[in-house]
């Protein structure tokens, strides 16, 4: 149980019971899906842009309790952000939940985030976690279809 | 029912002889059982995914490689002999135990879905054209879906899936309803693999086959639960594969009645599956070996052999009794579970159960059950059809078998319980 209360933090928990910024943003063109066959999630991450700053950041879909967290999350994190910012995080939270980079080292740039330290003890559930991630940068770079983590 | 407290050697039900059940004796033979995980003992429920192999099954591959490994049907050595005797051997064992009525119907294939793109490619191709139709069912695996699809796009035929009701059967009527002068095959599964309803075969052949429509029954999940009589079933094309019968991946059975495989072209070209070969004509060899195209898997064959006597050692009869008593204990005890739901009630179900928790995803009881060292299997079980039907994404899927306990269904309920726990 030790282990699960590592993977299951009570943030997340919190966030895939309420998640935040749950919704689409209408009108806007900037949109992906993010789609795990394997365990059928499906999320859809929407956004909008004032010049270069993520304005408004939105998700959609159905999934596990860290595919939903993870997104709920991430809306919060990079809302405000510029898109260069939101890459760079992007990268960050991949190497954390690989356990490439080590939660003390990814605090300064991921805040909040870094409590998805513990997926990398569980390496089949990093494709949960990253998936909105993965839906996002579709999202930003408006090519508006399924992107796939299998 | 004394399950509760068994531990792992819980005895249930009588054997035919009137003495216990063996399941101690019968794990013992199973030696990754013995095996922890995420120091626990493994609680192995992911036996549709793939069984467990005794020792007799390792042991007879390892025998063959370490002793008379040959290609078959080549060489004039003994061990080529040998191969070839062990091969022929194993052939007429599976025409036995599904009690075919010649060993020419027995087909070695990779595995059930070889088996189904075998008989969609040779048998498809020459008797399915524009405009007609194949019938399957919403509880259909994909593989039992997708090859009849591709067949269906190159031809421009249609394929009907049969509605399955709330119970989660195949709806007899649908069935009647869907068959017509432009049906070509109805392909349907013995067992599903997602929530265990045993389909009344007999029944769907007879109705197939008064429209004169042949059947073919995908049974991959049958043979681990049931005694399979391809004869008193009566179809046409029977499919299974060796790794759900506790022998090895890779090898896997096509039944086909003899006027049907004789009468369908080579699905593979290659060696050993010709009569002769020139420039200006070749010819194909009979059946069986028409449609098996290059050296086949020889190891797993012997291998399937093993699985099939071990079958056959502890009987369906014994099995049935004693997974009939685990699976009314598994109901009895994920009724206590508090916002848990089976997805269908079939009135005769092998030990297969899918089950969603309120609020809780399928992945992420697997993942807490992993912990506990249970193994099940969370998502959609290549059933997506049979998951729209019951409106859910995904399940969590329990599957028992021959060696499992009352014990490790008690490890599951705590898992859940852990589950219900974290979550809330």
């Amino acid at each position: 149980m030790a282990d699960l209360r590592e993977l299951y933090q009570s943030v997340i928990l919190d966030h895939n019971r309420s998640p935040r910024n749950f919704r689409d943003i209408t009108g806007s063109s900037r949109w992906a899906e993010g789609n795990n066959p394997l365990c059928g999630d499906r999320l859809r991450v929407s956004v909008s842009l004032a010049g270069d700053v993520i304005e408004d950041v939105a998700f959609r879909g159905s999934g596990c309790a860290i595919s939903k967290a993870s997104a709920s999350l991430m809306t919060e994190a990079v809302k405000g952000k510029t898109v260069a910012e939101a890459s760079t995080m992007f990268d960050r939270f991949h190497e954390m939940v690989t356990g490439r980079l080590a939660p003390e080292d990814a605090k300064p740039a991921l805040g909040k985030l870094a409590l998805f330290a513990g997926v990398s003890e569980f390496p089949v559930r990093v494709k949960c976690a990253s998936l909105c991630w993965h839906a996002l940068k579709a999202a930003l770079e408006a090519d508006q279809e399924v992107v796939s983590t299998e | 029912m004394t399950l509760a407290g068994g531990g792992a050697g819980a005895a249930i039900r009588a054997m035919p002889s009137g003495a216990p059940y063996p399941v101690d004796r019968v794990r013992a033979d199973f030696p990754i059982l013995a095996r922890r995980v995420h120091g626990r003992p493994l609680v192995y429920l992911d036996n549709a995914a793939t069984a467990q192999k005794p020792e007799t099954v390792i042991e007879a591959m390892t025998r063959y490689y370490r002793h008379d490994n040959a290609n078959i049907h080549r060489g004039v050595h003994e061990l080529s002999v040998r191969a070839t005797e062990a091969y022929d051997a194993v052939r007429a064992k599976v025409r036995r135990f599904i009690n075919a009525a010649e060993d020419r119907e027995i087909v070695f294939v990779r595995g059930t879905t070889e088996a189904i793109n075998l008989v969609a490619r040779s048998f498809g191709r020459g008797a399915v054209g524009r405009g007609d139709e194949i019938v399957v069912s919403e509880m259909e695996h994909h593989s039992n879906i997708v090859p009849w699809q591709l067949l269906a796009e190159e031809v421009g035929a249609r394929v009907r899936p049969a509605p399955v009701t709330d119970r989660g059967e195949i709806d007899l009527d649908g069935v009647r309803d869907l068959l017509g002068p432009r049906t070509r095959l109805v392909a349907l599964t013995h067992v599903s693999n997602a929530i265990g309803t045993i389909n009344p075969i007999e029944d769907l052949v007879a109705l197939a086959h008064a429209h004169g429509i042949p059947v073919l029954v995908d049974g991959a999940q049958a043979v681990p639960h049931l005694p399979v009589d391809v004869g008193r079933l009566g179809c046409d094309f029977y499919a299974f594969s060796g790794h759900k019968m506790f022998g090895p991946t890779g090898i896997g059975v096509l039944y086909g009645r003899r006027e049907f495989l004789e009468a369908m072209p080579p699905y593979q070209g290659g060696g050993g599956m010709i009569a002769k070969v020139s420039f200006s004509e070749t010819t194909f060899a009979p059946i069986p070996t028409r449609f098996e195209a290059g050296t086949p898997a020889i190891a797993e064959v012997t291998g399937l052999g093993a699985a099939v006597e071990y079958l056959e050692t502890i009987g369906y009869d014994a099995i049935g009794a004693y997974e009939a008593d685990l699976l009314a204990y598994a109901d009895e005890r994920l009724a206590t579970v508090s916002g848990l739901r089976v997805l269908g009630r079939a009135q005769r179900r092998a030990a297969v159960l899918s089950v969603v928790m309120d609020g809780i995803h399928p992945h992420d009881v697997g993942t807490v059950l992993d912990q506990a060292g249970v193994a099940v299997r969370a998502g959609h079980h290549c059933c997506q059809p049979l998951m729209d039907r019951f409106g859910v994404d995904a399940t969590v899927r329990v599957s028992l078998a021959l060696y499992n306990t009352g014990a490790e269904v008690d490890a599951l309920i705590d898992g859940l319980a852990q589950a219900r726990e974290l979550f809330g």
